[in-house]
C-alpha cells in the first residue's frame, strides 16, 4: 500500500520534471493584413546563390535578388534587369554595364563589384558552391576551380571591372546566348556583409530585390516584407510573403482547405481528382521547364551498341504517352515530343513533334524496330528509379507494361526501385547502373541551349548517359558561335534531331507546375520555373 | 539497488556502441550523400571532393565512426547539410516530440486503463466486448488513416481545430496529434489491462481482501490494480521510446516539426549526421526507458528485489 503512493509519487515527479523541462510553446503566428501566407520545404542548403540548386530555396532568392536579366514570367523573354547592356562584337568578350540606382536593402550600392565578387565567390573550389559550374564558361575558371588540387588563383581572369558601373566578361569559348543565362540565381551580385560576416548573412539574407527577410527560423517559417527601398519596375502588390514549411504536401493542401494557408505550390497527386471541386477553379496547372525522360547507360556496351539505336527508338514506340498522361497523371504532364519545353516558346526552340515518329506510340512498330535491332539485352530490361519520392512507382510500372504489351511479353520489362534518391544517384554517377534509368531535368534558364549541351555533349555536366556524338557536339559548338539566336535555334534543333535518332534519352512529358490558392489572394501566377510570382499577387483586404 | 544500477549502466555502453555502430554503417552506406546534394545534376567533381573531405567522408567507414563518436563525446554532433548545427536541430526537435510523446502516453495510460479496468471486470459483458472490438478496429487502421482521417474531420469539417500544428508547438494544439500517436497503444494498454485485471480478479489475495470485509473500490485500487499494472507498465514504459522515434507518421500529418520530421528529412536527404545523432540520443532514450520501467517494478512489487 505503501509502496502504490511511492510509485505516484515517482511518476508525478517524473512528469513534472518533462514539463518544467519541455515548456509551453508559444509564439507569433503567421499571417496578418495584405500578407500571403504560402507553402514551402526546407531549402536543402544553406541560402546562398551559388549554393542553391533546388527550388525551395530559389524562391526566396528570387524575391529578395534581382539580378542583371530577369525571365518574364507571362513570355518567357529575358529582359535587361539591372543590366544596362550586354553587349559582344565577337560571342566570346561581353561588357556589361549596369543601370543607375540599384541597392541592397542595407543601403549599399549594386556595382560591378557586387557582381564580380559573388561569381568569384561562387567559382572557388573552395567555397564549395554547388552551383560553380555555371561559371565555367568564364575564362580563368579552371584556375579558381580544377578538377583536382588546389586552386591557382583565387579570381577569374576572365572578369575585369572597368568603373563602378562597368565589367567585361571573356569567356572560355564562344556562346552567343550567355548573357541570356544571367536571370539564374547564381549570378546574383552579393553585398559586402556577404564577405564580411557571411554567418550573420546566412541567418539573415540582405538583397536587392523587392522582399527583405525580417525573420526566419529555420526550418519552420520565414517572414518577407515589402522593401519600401525597391524601384525596379516589378512593383509589389502585397506587403510580404510568410513561407510556411510543410513536411507533407498534403497537410498543406489540407490547410488550404481549412483556410490556415493562401497559397500550395505542389498539389498533392492524389487531391487532383478533387481539386476542381475543393478549390472552385483557384488551381493552377501550366507546363513548367521540366522534362522527364529515361536515360539509357550509353556506357554500357549493351545498351550502347552499334545497333541498338534502333532498339532505343522501339522502346520509345512502344509507350503509350498520352494514356499514361492522362490516367496516372491526371493531364498534369503533357507527352513530350521533343527533348526540350514548350515554355521556351517557339522562338526560343522548342518545336512540337521534332522527335516525329520516335515518340509516336506505335506498339508494331516499336516491336519490329526492337527486333531488328537484335532486341532487348539478355532478352529484358528494367528501369531504374529511386522510391522515395514522388510517384515514381506508378508511371514506372506504367511505362514497362505498355512496353510489354508492345512486345506480347509479360515480363520483358520491369521497374527497379532504388531505396533512396542519394543510393539512385550514387549509382548512376559510379556509372554501376547498366539498364535504363528515370531521369528528369528543371531547367535553370529558359534557353535551349540548357535543355541539350549539359545532357547530351560529350561530358556535359549532367551527362548522365554519357553520350558522345561528334555531330551533335559540332552543331552545339556551332549554335553557341552564331551571332543571331534564331540561328542559334536552328542549330541546337539540328542537334536535336540527332537525338531522335540515336535516341539516348527517351523524352517522356513535360511536367507542369501546379498550385492551389484561396480566396483571400487573386492574380497567383507561375513562372516557367513553376514558381509562383509571388510580387504580383493581390491580398483581398479584409 | 545501487549495485544493480551501476551494473545496468555499465551494461548499456556495450549496447550503446554495438547500435551506434549499427545505425552509422546502415546509413553511410545507403548511398552517397554528397551525390544527393546535386539533385537530379552530376555533381561536379572538384566540389564533391572538397565536401567530402570536410564532412570527414573520404576516410575508411571504420575511421569515420571512430571520428564520429569522439566528436560526440565532445558534445559535437556535426552539422546538418543546410548548415545548422545538429545540436540546434535536436534543441527544436526533442522538446516537441516530447511534448507530443507526454500528450500520448497520458492519453494512452488514463483512458487505456480505465477502459481496460472496466472491461476487465466486467468479463465477457457488453461492455467487455464492444471494448474488444474497438481495440481491434484500432489496432488495425494504421495511423496515417486515422491522421488523415481525424484531421479531415476535425480540422476541415467540423474547424473545431487547425490540421497543422504551429512551429511552436503547444499542448493544446498536440491534443489531436497525441491522441492519433497513442490510439494503437491504447489498444494494447486497454486490452493488457483487461487480461492482467480479468486473472488477478480470481486470485486469493483479492478473495481475502473482500472476505475481510473491504469496501470494493478499495480492493480494486489498492489490491487488484496494483498487481495488475505491473505488466502495463512495462508496455507503457518501453513505448515512450517507440512513440518518439515512431511519431514520424504522425509528425508528418500534422507538419510538426519533431524528431520524426528531422528524422524524415535526414533518410530523404541522405544527410547522416542529423540521421546517427538524432537516433543516437533515441537508443539512449530507449535504454534510460527501460532501466525506469526496471527500477519501477521494484516499487510496484516489494517481492522484486535488485542486488
Amino acid at each position: 500500500m505503501r509502496g502504490f503512493g511511492r510509485v505516484a509519487c515517482a511518476a508525478c515527479a517524473v512528469m513534472g520534471v518533462v514539463v518544467a523541462a519541455v515548456g509551453c510553446g508559444g509564439g507569433a503566428g503567421i499571417g496578418g493584413p495584405g500578407i500571403v501566407r504560402a507553402s514551402w520545404g526546407d531549402p536543402q542548403n544553406p541560402l546562398e546563390p551559388a549554393n542553391t540548386n533546388e527550388v525551395q530555396g530559389g524562391k526566396v532568392l528570387d524575391m529578395i535578388f534581382r539580378g542583371l536579366k530577369k525571365y518574364d514570367p507571362r513570355t518567357g523573354a529575358t529582359n535587361n534587369w539591372i543590366a544596362d547592356s550586354i553587349t559582344s562584337s565577337d560571342q566570346q568578350n561581353f561588357t556589361v554595364k549596369l543601370k543607375p540606382g540599384w541597392k541592397f536593402s542595407n543601403g549599399e550600392p549594386v556595382t560591378a563589384h557586387s557582381f564580380v565578387d559573388a561569381w568569384n565567390y561562387g567559382a572557388l573550389v573552395t567555397d564549395k558552391q554547388l552551383n560553380a559550374p555555371f561559371f565555367s564558361y568564364i575564362d580563368g575558371y579552371d584556375q579558381v576551380h580544377p578538377a583536382s588540387g588546389v586552386p591557382t588563383a583565387r579570381a577569374m581572369s576572365g572578369l575585369r571591372i572597368k568603373d563602378n558601373r562597368t565589367f567585361t566578361v571573356r569567356l572560355s569559348q564562344k556562346f552567343s546566348t550567355w548573357p541570356d543565362t544571367l536571370g539564374y540565381s547564381a549570378f546574383y551580385p552579393l553585398p559586402r556583409v556577404f564577405f564580411t560576416d557571411h554567418s550573420g548573412w546566412l541567418k539573415k539574407p540582405v538583397g536587392n530585390g523587392p522582399y527583405k527577410i525580417t525573420s526566419y527560423t529555420r526550418g519552420a517559417v520565414m517572414s518577407l516584407r515589402t522593401w519600401d527601398g525597391y524601384h525596379g519596375p516589378d512593383a509589389v502588390r502585397n506587403k510580404g510573403v510568410d513561407l510556411v514549411v510543410y513536411t507533407d504536401n498534403n497537410t498543406a493542401y489540407t490547410d488550404l482547405q481549412a483556410g490556415n494557408l493562401d497559397l500550395v505550390d505542389d498539389i498533392p497527386v492524389t487531391q487532383l481528382k478533387n481539386v476542381d471541386k475543393d478549390l472552385g477553379g483557384r488551381y493552377i496547372n501550366e507546363p513548367a521547364g521540366v522534362i522527364q525522360t529515361i536515360t539509357f547507360p550509353m556506357y554500357d556496351a549493351k545498351w550502347g551498341g552499334a545497333t541498338m539505336d534502333k532498339v532505343r527508338r522501339g522502346i520509345s514506340m512502344a509507350i503509350d504517352r498520352a494514356a499514361i498522361t492522362a490516367k496516372i497523371f491526371q493531364n498534369t504532364r503533357t507527352p513530350a515530343t521533343d527533348w526540350t519545353s514548350p515554355v521556351l516558346g517557339a522562338k526560343g526552340g522548342y518545336l512540337a513533334g521534332l522527335c516525329g515518329d520516335a515518340c509516336t506510340y506505335n506498339p508494331a512498330m516499336a516491336k519490329s524496330l526492337i527486333q531488328q535491332g537484335g532486341g532487348l539485352p539478355g532478352g529484358r530490361m528494367t528501369i531504374g528509379y529511386n522510391a522515395d519520392a514522388g510517384s515514381h512507382k506508378e508511371w514506372v510500372d506504367a511505362v514497362c507494361n505498355s512496353i510489354n504489351n508492345a512486345l506480347g511479353n509479360g515480363t520483358a520489362c520491369l521497374g527497379a526501385p532504388v531505396g533512396t534518391f542519394a543510393d539512385f544517384r550514387r549509382q548512376i554517377t559510379a556509372k554501376t547502373e547498366t539498364q535504363p534509368f528515370r531521369s528528369g531535368w528543371q531547367m535553370d534558364y529558359p534557353l535551349i541551349q540548357d535543355f541539350l549541351q549539359p545532357l547530351y555533349y560529350t561530358d556535359g555536366s549532367s551527362n548522365d548517359a554519357h553520350f558522345s556524338n561528334a555531330d551533335f557536339d559540332k552543331l552545339v559548338d556551332r549554335a553557341n558561335s552564331e551571332s543571331h539566336p534564331a540561328l542559334a535555334v536552328t542549330d541546337f534543333q539540328n542537334a536535336e534531331k540527332i537525338l531522335a535518332q540515336q535516341m539516348p534519352a527517351i523524352p517522356l512529358w513535360y511536367q507542369h507546375g501546379s498550385a492551389g490558392y484561396s480566396s483571400n489572394i487573386s492574380n497567383v501566377m507561375l513562372n516557367q520555373f513553376s514558381v509562383p510570382v509571388y510580387n504580383e499577387i493581390a491580398v483581398r483586404s479584409p | 539497488m545501487g549495485h544493480y544500477v551501476i551494473r545496468r549502466l555499465l551494461q548499456m555502453i556495450p549496447v550503446f556502441i554495438g547500435s551506434t555502430f549499427l545505425i552509422f554503417f546502415m546509413v553511410y552506406a545507403l548511398g552517397d550523400p554528397v551525390a544527393a546534394l546535386f539533385g537530379d545534376r552530376a555533381p561536379d567533381p572538384a566540389v564533391a571532393a572538397q565536401i567530402r573531405k570536410d564532412l570527414y567522408l573520404d576516410h575508411p567507414l571504420g575511421a569515420q565512426y571512430v571520428h564520429y563518436m569522439s566528436q560526440v563525446f565532445a558534445g559535437n554532433f556535426g552539422t546538418a547539410f543546410n548548415g545548422q548545427a545538429v545540436t540546434a536541430l535536436m534543441g527544436s526537435a526533442f522538446p516537441v516530440t516530447l511534448r507530443l510523446t507526454l500528450v500520448a502516453i497520458v492519453f494512452e495510460a488514463v483512458i487505456g486503463i480505465m477502459l481496460g479496468v472496466v472491461s476487465g471486470l466486467r468479463r465477457g459483458r457488453t461492455v467487455d466486448t464492444s471494448v474488444l472490438l474497438l481495440t481491434l478496429i484500432v489496432v488495425s487502421v494504421p495511423t496515417f488513416v486515422s491522421g488523415y482521417v481525424l484531421q479531415y474531420l476535425f480540422g476541415v469539417k467540423w474547424e473545431l481545430v487547425n490540421p497543422s500544428v504551429s512551429f511552436a508547438a503547444p499542448i493544446d494544439q498536440l491534443i489531436l496529434p497525441g491522441l492519433v500517436l497513442a490510439l494503437v497503444s491504447l489498444a494494447y494498454v486497454t486490452r493488457l489491462t483487461r487480461t492482467s485485471i480479468a486473472e488477478n480478479a480470481r486470485a486469493d489475495y483479492v478473495r481475502t481482501a473482500i472476505a475481510k470485509g473491504l469496501p470494493r473500490g478499495r480492493v480494486i485500487r489498492r489490491h487488484l490494480l496494483r498487481n495488475s499494472l505491473i505488466p502495463v507498465v512495462t508496455f507503457i514504459g518501453t513505448d515512450i521510446g517507440a512513440l518518439m522515434g515512431g511519431a514520424i507518421v504522425t509528425e508528418r500529418i500534422f507538419n510538426i516539426h519533431g524528431v520524426g520530421y528531422q528524422l524524415y528529412q535526414g533518410i530523404l536527404r541522405q544527410n547522416s549526421p542529423t540521421v546517427v545523432g538524432f537516433v543516437t540520443i533515441l537508443v539512449i532514450v530507449f535504454l534510460m526507458a527501460n532501466l525506469l520501467v526496471d527500477l519501477l517494478y521494484a516499487l510496484l512489487d516489494p517481492r522484486i528485489r535488485y542486488a
